[in-house]
């Protein structure tokens, strides 16, 4: 079988000694992009809530695109984690019969939570108004869409209005502390493993939950930056320049809470440190050292720093601010490989390393999961087609928004 | 007055209905609650008498493998050398305080001999399995409890009920668990439950010709375990994780992990 020809063939390459079960890595690519995609999600959400909790007016152009995204990246999430069991069909029992105790059983109803709770129910508030109007306005069976997703909603009276207005701040309120607990979640499934001593730290839930501060401030710009291409609008300056300021400050929180780690496990020194050297200077010299932390996150901080303080033509700025983003994806990325692949590069005896090949096809392959990095992105497609996240296409006029998008 | 007295009496009647009522309320709370808590405790504190464990004597193996060997053919485990829910470990400590550990296909096959030249200090094996702990980390993490303690302190898996998930795999501290390719679930040594329950050893321990491993109940004063137990300074793997381990070692080496 090929598979016991993989095997065998990792087996040669392990250094040192593994357990004999731990030749087979048992989480792969797959789970590598689910706290990947996750961290988008809850992100791009922080991200928007910002811009209504601290009314932070120059992000306004981004906040419904935000929304739309995380969104689109939320329906996603499940898919690589349903797609690597053994038995997906049995997955409903994760719902049916959860064991309390476990952390990894508490992910439906988080999720769950996330997406009806706040996600859907902050879009529709935020969209109500418009989907009345819409459903008044478009002709043929658009219309009858615009109808359903309403329900029926057709109050435009200011009142009503000033009604969602409420009725967003307050899912936002609890939104914040849901996209907190979704990635922070994310982040104790890994940091909760004392076997593991990659993986457990107390800090894990911080970090995972400022790397994907990172991501998802950096997806937002990219996202609004490119859109803005495409629809030949030129992006607000004011708006890339407060998304590269939050971004930057994000990245220096989060660096400096890696740091903080890696320095606390140099110092305790434990039984582990010398496997974990070892890993770090062989196996992920590549993907920590040169693509985590200087690629996707000096890199990054440098090009943004100079960018957003200096006095370079706008055009110049708004081509580092893509390049920073764009690394940063890049950096995030091998973040969560770091993570999952890394923590299962090195045996539980502490005294050998084995290896990962990755495959380009199959379940756990690069193109099933390039096909899961895509899919975001054509579910977003359709979202802003049906719900367009810009300034003028609003129905309503938001008293609030001083700032149009693509006034520039 | 009178009336404050009556309306004061009429509370106190209603007071004192109140209170008659929530007698039965009380024993029926005591009802559902009383019997709920004796079976959480029992669960807890089941007594030492009806717990399995296992020892191995690590001055006795002599690394033939014939347990490894037993333990696939009578467990049915995938012949492919990755997959093993007891296997045995070679160190070989040397005079420069370098430590080899090998395990070729488990040690199902006995061992190569030493690499000439070589100056051992000390040499010996070590027979892994499931440590059945009693505060099992797998247990912990699984979903959807396809992984649970049995009433004997064995734990087993639910093939039935596994997602293949595989936390339990990645939260086993001593690699003991692995995913079967063919039922695509989380599989390991279930100390041959289907013989214990009826009085058998363990397949491992039948066949095992130095007696390095033994096998009983916890609190049988008359089982070689407990002898074994009584006689020698024992160890845990990985004490300080706090799982609680069911697999106790005698003259157990510091360099083991």
């Amino acid at each position: 079988m090929e598979e016991f020809e993989k095997l065998e063939r990792a087996l040669s390459q392990v250094s040192g000694f593994i357990y004999p079960n731990e030749v087979e890595l048992q989480w792969g690519l797959l789970v590598v992009i689910y706290p990947y995609i996750t961290g988008l999600v809850a992100g791009a959400f922080i991200l928007a809530s910002l811009e209504k909790v601290f009314k932070v007016k120059e992000v306004l152009p981004t906040y419904r695109l935000a929304m739309l995204t995380a969104l689109a990246f939320l329906i996603v999430a499940p898919m690589p984690l349903q797609a690597h069991l053994g038995h997906p069909e049995r997955s409903v029992s994760m719902f049916l019969t959860p064991n309390p105790d476990s952390a990894m059983a508490m992910f439906g109803f988080v999720y769950l939570w996330y997406l009806m709770v706040v996600l859907l129910l902050e879009i529709w508030f935020e969209y109500r108004a418009d989907l009345a109007m819409w459903s008044k306005q478009k002709t043929g069976s658009i219309r009858l869409f615009y109808w359903l997703v309403s329900l029926g909603s057709r109050d435009l009276s200011p009142a009503s209005i000033e009604f969602d207005r409420k009725a967003v701040h307050a899912v936002t309120l609890i939104g914040i502390p849901s996209a907190f607990l979704l990635h922070g979640y994310v982040g104790f499934i890994f940091g909760s493993v004392k076997a593991n001593p990659w993986w457990s730290s107390v800090l894990m839930p911080i970090v995972f939950l400022f790397s994907a501060i990172v991501s998802g401030i950096a997806l937002v710009l990219l996202i609004y930056y490119f859109s803005s291409l495409l629809r030949k609008k030129a992006p607000e300056m004011a708006c890339l320049n407060k998304l590269a300021s939050f971004l930057l400050y994000a990245l220096i929180i989060d660096l400096s809470l890696e740091l903080l780690d890696f320095v606390h496990r140099l110092y305790e020194s434990e039984e582990s440190v010398e496997i974990l050297r070892e890993l770090i200077s062989s196996k992920l010299f590549i993907s920590l050292t040169i693509v985590q932390i200087l690629l996707g996150t000096i890199g990054p901080m440098v090009m943004l720093a100079v960018a957003r303080f200096s006095t370079l033509p706008d055009e110049l700025k708004r081509i580092s601010y893509f390049l920073a983003a764009l690394l940063v994806q890049v950096g995030i990325f091998s973040t969560r490989w770091n993570v999952v692949i890394g923590g299962q590069l090195f045996s539980k005896s502490l005294r050998g390393l084995t290896v990962y090949k990755l495959e380009l096809g199959g379940a756990e392959g690069v193109f099933a999961a390039l096909g899961l990095l895509i899919l975001p992105f054509i579910i977003l497609y359709v979202l802003i087609k049906l719900l367009p996240p810009w300034e003028e296409a609003r129905a309503i006029p938001t008293a609030e928004s001083g700032v149009r998008d693509g006034e520039l | 007055m009178a009336r404050d007295d009556e309306s004061r009496s009429g509370k106190t009647r209603r007071e004192f209905l109140a209170e008659l009522a929530e007698i039965p309320a009380a024993c029926l709370l005591l009802g559902v609650v009383g019997p709920l808590e004796v079976l959480a405790s029992d669960k807890d504190d089941v007594s030492e008498e009806v717990l399995y464990a296992m020892g191995v004597q690590v001055d006795r193996c002599i690394g033939c493998g014939l347990c490894v060997r037993a333990c696939k053919q009578e467990n049915d485990v995938p012949k492919e050398p990755y997959y093993f829910r007891t296997w045995v470990e070679r160190y070989q400590i040397l005079a420069n305080g370098e430590v080899e550990v090998d395990s070729p296909k488990g040690g199902i096959e006995g061992f190569p001999s030493e690499e000439e030249g070589q100056d051992v200090l000390r040499s010996f094996f070590v027979p892994k399995l499931c440590n059945h702990c009693d505060n099992p980390p797998c247990v912990q993490v699984c979903p959807v409890g396809a992984t649970f303690k049995s009433p004997e302190g064995v734990i087993l898996v639910d093939s039935d009920y596994c997602i293949g998930c595989r936390y339990c795999i990645q939260a086993c501290p001593y690699g003991a668990r692995y995913l079967d390719y063919r039922t695509k679930t989380a599989d390991k040594c279930t100390f041959c439950y289907h013989r214990i329950t009826k009085e058998m050893l363990p397949a491992c321990v039948e066949v095992c010709p130095t007696q390095a491993r033994v096998f009983g109940h916890m609190g049988t004063k008359s089982s070689p375990l407990h002898r074994m137990r009584r006689m020698n300074r024992l160890q845990v793997l990985k004490p300080y994780l706090n799982t609680a381990p069911k697999v106790f070692y005698s003259e157990l080496d510091g360099e083991v992990r």
